[in-house]
């Protein structure tokens, strides 16, 4: 089983890329180191430039201006073909005419493998992604599910030093994605190389990565850990956009946020105008007159509870204004009811103060998710 | 009921539509087997005389020869030309395409008469009257269109993610268009091929003008025999004709009947 160190360095600097006739760039100077062995996930919204991002690295794309290394020789100027980069893409693009198994022979065959090597190594590809004896049937024979399976298979059969995902799972239903996911999981562990992942999906994002970048208009927002970027996020769009969050706008002095309609204890961070974050499984529910806890309490009615199986997710209007949103363990507690006053209570060092860049993405309303 | 009633008199309607179109040139099938040396129908004798008259006689077996070898020369020049056109037409953006994307039908829409007599005019200046490469220039610009609207069909209906996804995995531009593009567009070719060798083996007009008595195609032949002799040997090369062209368009019906399956 090869080791970690099988997998290749990629460094992108200044990388840049203006579509011609477009206003503004897709690809704004961004700069990403991915580390060898790394799962590497370009997360953001759609337009925000991953795509586009992990195109030209594969050499889809013409870059407009900066530097595109693999492992420090710079491959900008490479076309696609010799690159030596495994892809996979959301429609699997599988060769229509070809069986499953002359797919993932395809990449060997343009290498001059020899035809004994091929097919040995063909049905140990077919082996790893569980579709063994499927080999002779038509991509349209198969799901989709095996079909994206054959995909990997013949992304990684010529043993490239980095495979690039682009939504791999976005066109499979929910339950194919989540075993999909595993799968993706299993083979950067057992293949040892770096993996870069296009997705708009958080959820996918957190479960599957390394280390995230954050997409946003063409730049890269944060890049670090799922927990740092859950935990820390350096921005409101980060915080919003990864899990839900309860946000507060306002002005810190001395310690207190003022939102206008109420003041809040706040961690330290940035000054002036900031959003405090709070994450919905940080916040409690108490009985109004109920023994104070010690942090931020503040009084609310209950607009809606949402059964989630191992959670619910309650839904509050604050009495000075503003939504938000608690989530509390089933069982736990006797449930509220809809229209119930509440007291919502958190410690203070439980948020996160960021600066109070723009307003969250339209299509991701805070605490309603 | 109303749908019943509908259905039954668009199926009549049908019927006779295909009758009217089809009735007139079957009827040249009973009178090549005619034991009789007329056009008389129904014949009042059976015989295969005049197939053999077809194959033997030399004016009508070099016309026949001519047409084949005529219509493989053209199939296979047009064919080349049209889908290398077809890949400019369908891979670029320039100003003027949608002009010169209606050059490439124009040989489609201009009327034949019109067409002939520029070919006629040109040809004589060139002294290409009457000669092979004539006769292949003339028919390859009329096959042209066929080939460029059926490869531009498919090229139009194919997903280029495919043509990424070959380049990722190491195939050149080349690789990628012998190995992957081509055999899915195949159809489409075919297709186009077979329009080309029909246009060519059936065209009459242009030919009429640039034939010479010692290069006369099929259909030139025959015309010669309808307006100079009463020889029912036509309607054996008339069938022969219709079973050569039938026998073709069938097969690129079902072409593009597994194109769409695919």
């Amino acid at each position: 089983m090869p080791d970690t160190a099988t997998g290749a360095r990629i460094e992108v600097e200044g990388l840049t890329k203006l579509f011609p006739g477009a206003a503004a760039p897709a690809v704004d100077g961004i700069d990403l180191e991915i580390r060898p062995g790394e799962f590497m996930t370009l997360l953001g919204p759609s337009g925000s430039g991953k795509t586009t991002t992990l195109n030209m690295i594969a050499g889809f794309e013409s870059i407009s201006a900066g530097r595109i290394a693999l492992d420090g020789g710079d491959i900008a100027q490479l076309p696609a073909y010799k690159r030596n980069l495994g892809m996979v893409f959301q429609n699997y693009a599988l060769f229509p005419h070809m069986t499953a198994a002359e797919n993932v022979a395809f990449p060997l065959k343009q290498r001059k493998v020899a035809k004994t090597e091929i097919a040995r190594r063909v049905s140990e590809a077919l082996e790893l992604v569980h579709l063994g004896g499927h080999g002779e049937r038509l991509p349209s024979q198969l799901s989709g599910g095996q079909q994206q399976r054959v995909a990997l298979a013949r992304a990684v059969v010529f043993e490239p030093r980095a495979l690039l995902l682009d939504e791999p799972l976005g066109a499979l239903d929910k339950k194919l994605r989540e075993s999909l996911q595993l799968e993706i999981s299993r083979l950067h562990r057992e293949l040892g190389i770096t993996f870069v992942f296009v997705t708009h999906d958080q959820d996918e994002a957190l479960a599957l990565s390394d280390r995230i970048a954050v997409f946003r208009d063409g730049r890269i927002e944060q890049a670090g850990t799922p927990a740092d970027l859950y935990e820390t996020p350096s921005s409101r769009f980060v915080a919003t956009f990864l899990g839900d969050s309860n946000v507060f706008t306002g002005r810190v002095r001395d310690g207190l946020l003022d939102t206008g309609w109420c003041s809040l204890r706040a961690p330290g961070g940035p000054e002036g105008a900031v959003a405090l974050v709070v994450r919905p499984e940080h916040l409690r529910l108490a009985v109004p007159g109920g023994p104070r806890a010690e942090g931020n309490v503040l009084s609310a009615t209950v607009t809606d509870v949402v059964y989630q199986g191992a959670f619910r997710r309650v839904l509050v209007r604050f009495d000075g204004g503003g939504s938000g949103q608690v989530r509390e363990a089933a069982g736990v507690s006797r449930s509220v009811s809809v229209g119930e006053r509440v007291e919502v209570c958190w410690s203070e060092d439980a948020g996160v103060l960021v600066p109070d860049g723009a307003e969250p993405p339209a299509n991701q309303p805070v605490g309603a998710r | 009921m109303r749908s019943v009633r509908l259905r039954r008199a668009l199926v009549a309607i049908g019927v006779l539509i295909g009758a009217w179109l089809l009735v007139p040139t079957l009827i040249v099938i009973p009178i090549s087997f005619s034991g009789e040396d007329s056009f008389a129908f129904p014949p009042s004798s059976w015989s295969m005389r005049h197939y053999a008259t077809f194959f033997t006689e030399p004016s009508w077996l070099n016309a026949l020869l001519v047409s084949v070898q005529l219509a493989v020369i053209v199939t296979v020049v047009a064919t080349v030309l049209g889908t290398a056109a077809a890949f400019a037409l369908s891979r670029t953006a320039f100003h003027g395409k949608g002009a010169v994307n209606g050059l490439f039908l124009a040989p489609l829409i201009v009327p034949g008469i019109v067409v002939a007599v520029a070919v006629y005019a040109a040809f004589l200046q060139w002294g290409l009257i009457g000669t092979p490469t004539g006769f292949v220039l003339a028919h390859t610009v009329l096959a042209i269109p066929f080939v460029t609207v059926n490869v531009g069909a498919a090229l139009g209906g194919f997903d280029r993610t495919l043509e990424r996804a070959a380049a990722g995995l190491g195939a050149s531009s080349l690789a990628t268009f012998r190995s992957v593009t081509l055999p899915l567009i195949m159809p489409g070719v075919l297709s186009g091929a077979v329009f080309a060798f029909v246009t060519s083996f059936d065209e009459v007009v242009v030919s009429l003008f640039i034939q010479s008595p010692q290069l006369q195609t099929l259909p030139v032949r025959m015309f010669t025999s309808v307006t100079n002799e009463v020889d029912p040997t036509i309607a054996a090369a008339s069938t022969v004709v219709i079973t050569v062209t039938t026998a073709l368009l069938a097969l690129a019906t079902a072409l593009r009947r597994n194109r769409r399956h695919a």
